[in-house]
């Protein structure tokens, strides 16, 4: 078994009472890997994604990350949250704190970080995200996107080891998804470990390591970007690929 | 002869405000006013209320409506967590307590408390205040813990699931994320909560009261023993309502912001 994969699942499924979403999932990420996941809507991506860091609970399976098995009730899943950074669709910034806090609450009341490093890193990290100058607005103030590059901001202030992205630009006005895709392309660039739900081909085809293509809760078919999305094997990923390149 | 729709409404209307008019000069003509202010505001029995009436009545009813908000905030945001947790047995427990707390008139509470159980018991309240005022938390807490948890529902899931893949735990989430934004869906119907149990402690006093923790209302009813004259309870009433109306406009003006705001 290779050792460095970051992420490894393996069987792992979940059921919502009778609707069973995920059948049988495997999937490693290695580390600096930037693994693409596309499919159809309610084929299970999000439910995959959230299996990771255990904000759904596997009906069964495993899901190890960083050597530590999320499923085992020994595990101590806070610690491993924090290696685990997360990217919503809605973007979920805190509403009632300033892009700053909203950066800094976590490494000071999780990493126990003094205020004046946590500051430090907030701010060299809205640099970063192109977003030093809102470090005093709040989220409704800002755009959709804004929103987007503060909430990865949070993400990578807890040095993670593995990023989540579910749909993070699904949300946007199309002229704002260019400035996230490029903090992700930057990500990615500089070695980040990425799982990235996407309908973003593009982006999938020139950034990813690899695609993986689920549909009804199974991973149909997975492979390098210019053989999943170029020349397809499976009919399923087919259908998909052609209803997506008509928008 | 057929009135249109909209003429019929605009004669009653103006049917109505005729008669309103008519009623108000009715009264005012009608009422022997010297009489009636005989009777119910003579102005050397309000100079009488003076200074009593602020150093032991208003102070006690204001003594006995924070303790009784405190202890019913703290105990109501307890209550509101438990029917959120996921353990069956807390939310039934945290159920059956609100419904028992508000399906029962104060008043029956405060008797059972009062006097029941420290006969039953053999025990006595370590202070006066707190006979008064815990039961009136008790009961307060039941509905708090409803509005707290409607407040805390009201905060977008996602808020709760950001702030755990941060690594927060569920409490440290709760304390942190969670509840500072359910505050601003709770305030104004805890401010008027506030109000109601401003008025709630006029009904403390059938304990009995010691000349210490006398309230406002029982103050101006042993007024009205002792002078034969409706007048200590008018100043009563109108010391309520001093402290009463600011809180209800303050709630208005929030509710009129966070409509304007959007929320
Ligand atoms: N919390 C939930 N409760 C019940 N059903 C859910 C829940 N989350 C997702 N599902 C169901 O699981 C299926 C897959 O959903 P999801 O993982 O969001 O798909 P995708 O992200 O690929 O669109 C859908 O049928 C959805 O209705
Ligand atoms: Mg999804």
């Amino acid at each position: 078994m290779n050792t460095e994969a970051v992420v490894s699942i393996r069987n792992l499924n979940k059921s919502f009472g009778d609707n069973h979403v995920l059948r049988g999932i495997d999937l490693d990420v290695q580390r600096g890997e930037v693994v693409c996941i596309i499919g159809p809507s309610g084929s299970g991506k999000s439910t995959l994604l959230r299996c990771v860091n255990m904000l759904e609970t596997p009906t069964d399976g495993t899901v190890v990350v960083l050597g530590t098995d999320l499923t085992d009730l020994d595990s101590d899943l806070d610690a491993a949250r924090t290696k685990i950074g997360m990217v919503f669709q809605s973007f979920n910034l805190f509403s009632h704190m300033s892009v700053l806090d909203n950066v800094c609450v976590a490494q000071r009341k999780v990493l126990k970080r003094s205020k004046d490093e946590a500051e430090k890193i907030a701010l060299q990290l809205l640099q970063r995200v192109g977003l030093s100058e809102k470090a005093t607005a709040y989220p409704a103030q800002l755009s959709g996107g804004q929103q987007q590059r503060v909430a990865i901001a949070r993400a990578l202030a807890m040095n993670p080891q593995v990023m989540l992205f579910d749909e993070a630009t699904s949300a946007l006005d199309p002229e704002l998804v260019g400035e996230v895709l490029n903090v992700m392309r930057g990500l990615a660039e500089e070695g980040m470990t990425m799982l990235v739900v996407t309908h973003e081909m593009g982006f999938a085809a020139n950034v990813a390591s690899r695609v993986v293509f689920m549909d009804g809760g199974v991973i149909v078919e997975q492979g390098p970007p210019a053989q999943i999305i170029n020349s397809p094997q499976e009919e399923r990923t087919k259908a998909f690929l052609s209803s997506v390149q008509q928008h | 002869m057929a009135i249109s729709k909209r003429k019929r409404a605009q004669y009653i209307r103006f049917g109505v405000y005729a008669l309103s008019v008519a009623l108000v000069v009715a009264v005012v003509l009608l009422v022997d006013w010297s009489r009636l202010q005989g009777a119910m505001f003579r102005w050397d029995l309000v100079k009488k209320q003076f200074p009593g009436l602020i150093t032991t009545a208003a102070r006690n009813t204001i003594i006995f409506t924070i303790l009784g908000f405190a202890g019913g905030l703290a105990l109501g945001l307890f209550l509101a967590l438990l029917r959120l947790s996921r353990a069956r047995a807390y939310r039934w427990f945290a159920a059956t307590y609100i419904e028992i707390f508000r399906g029962i008139p104060l008043v029956v509470t405060l008797l059972i408390l009062g006097f029941g159980i420290p006969i039953a018991f053999k025990w006595q309240w370590p202070n006066p205040y707190l006979r008064g005022a815990v039961p009136l938390a008790l009961v307060a807490a039941a509905y708090m813990a409803e509005t707290i948890r409607a407040g805390i529902q009201a905060v977008p899931k996602g808020q709760m699931e950001a702030a755990r893949s941060l690594g927060m735990s569920y409490s440290r989430a709760m304390a942190t994320v969670i509840i500072p934004q359910a505050m601003r869906i709770i305030i104004p119907p805890l401010t008027n909560e506030f109000v109601l149990l401003i008025k709630d402690t006029s009904l403390i006093s059938i304990l009995g009261v010691t000349e210490g923790t006398i309230d406002l209302a029982r103050y101006g009813r042993n007024g009205v023993f002792d002078s034969a004259n409706s007048t200590p309870l008018i100043v009563a009433g109108l010391a309520y309502l001093v402290m009463t109306l600011p809180l209800t406009q303050l709630v208005a003006h929030m509710e009129r912001r966070q409509k304007a705001s959007g929320r």
